[in-house]
């Protein structure tokens, strides 16, 4: 069917089909933990270490959450985000929808391989440093569609993942205590000795 | 409260031709021969006393032995609603008349059957997958799909 001047939507779709085979291809185990391979870069490029606790502060209190929520997981983010869990204690309560403005995606939901190119191209589009945030069974491992011949299993097929989140969904006191331990995670972080 | 038509009713209103295609009447619907399908929906849609003018949905379904497709039928001004079932017993190439042409709402919904069972809709201006992309093999909600990644 002709949707403009000379382009056809089934060429459109079978880019679409093609990019997706692709990632589906190129997905075939889960990426590492990226303490593992991403600090090398940084250890390379910066000397100093009087900054770290400075900058780790920095990091871990305004941790600004992408809004890419796929699916059911979204409501206990609410929750999480409005008065009664208050996230805004932790400086979070700024939840941006563009992810050059992000440090931080929680993946709130099942993924279905139809939408993961745009969720890894959200992921690429976040500014450095950022963290990945799996939040429940879908999250980690693609929950009871695990097996599913549309979905994802695990978000770490295609975005490295910092912590996981159990639970179906996991209650908001779950999604503190996950974002608890990120901040723990990044206050050890040292540009110097590159972890 | 939706009246639900009776099917004597409506078996009683179509014209000769259109009668002799009618293949059984159940409980929960009409079952009628595909090939004339959309004259039976033309006729029910603008014939005074039952106006279906409303598609609310179709449906597919893997019988094992054979597809069924249902129409359900609902007219808005006289409150009364049909269902009209088709049964396709070649599995390998199934197809049916569309009825995008008689209801625009039909042509998403039968993208959709297209894409999960793979019945080819005759006639449709678009017929291609919607929910699965291009490339994908098989269509998964037939019986026989192999699940698992």
């Amino acid at each position: 069917m002709e949707i403009g001047s000379g382009i056809n939507s089934m060429d459109l779709d079978l880019h679409e089909g093609h990019v997706i085979e692709d990632l589906k291809n190129s997905a075939a185990s889960a990426l590492p933990e990226p303490s593992r391979w991403l600090d090398e870069e940084i250890e390379r490029n910066i000397i100093t270490t009087t900054v770290d606790k400075l900058l780790n502060w920095g990091r871990k209190t305004s941790l600004w959450t992408e809004t890419s929520f796929t699916a059911c997981c979204t409501f206990e983010f609410i929750s999480t985000s409005s008065s009664r869990f208050d996230i805004a204690r932790f400086g979070m309560e700024v939840l941006r929808s563009s992810p050059r403005h992000a440090d931080l995606m929680i993946t709130a939901g099942t993924l279905t391989w139809k939408m993961a190119p745009q969720i890894k191209r959200v992921y690429e589009q976040m500014a450095e440093p950022k963290w990945v945030i799996a939040m429940g069974a879908c999250g980690i491992s693609g929950g009871i569609f695990a097996d599913s011949y549309a979905v994802v299993p695990g978000y770490n097929r295609i975005l490295p993942v910092d912590v996981y989140i159990p639970g179906c969904p996991p209650r908001p006191e779950a999604l503190l205590a996950g974002i608890e331990l990120l901040r723990k995670k990044i206050e050890k972080r040292s540009i110097a000795k590159g972890n | 409260m939706t009246v639900q038509l009776e099917y004597n009713r409506i078996v009683e209103a179509l014209p000769q031709n259109l009668a002799s295609s009618v293949i059984a009447i159940e409980d929960h619907g009409l079952i009628i021969q595909p090939e004339r399908l959309t004259d039976i929906a033309a006729f029910l849609k603008v014939e005074p006393g039952m106006e279906l003018d409303y598609l609310c949905s179709i449906t597919g379904v893997d019988c094992i032995n054979y597809f069924e497709i249902d129409y359900l039928l609902y007219s808005i001004k006289l409150n009364h609603r049909c269902t009209l079932k088709v049964r396709l017993a070649d599995k390998s190439e199934p197809a049916v008349p569309s009825l995008a042409g008689l209801w625009l709402g039909a042509e998403l919904q039968e993208r959709e059957i297209f894409d999960l069972l793979g019945i080819n809709f005759s006639g449709h201006p678009d017929m291609k997958r919607i929910f699965l992309w291009e490339g994908f093999p098989g269509h998964p909600l037939r019986k026989d799909y192999g699940h698992g990644c």
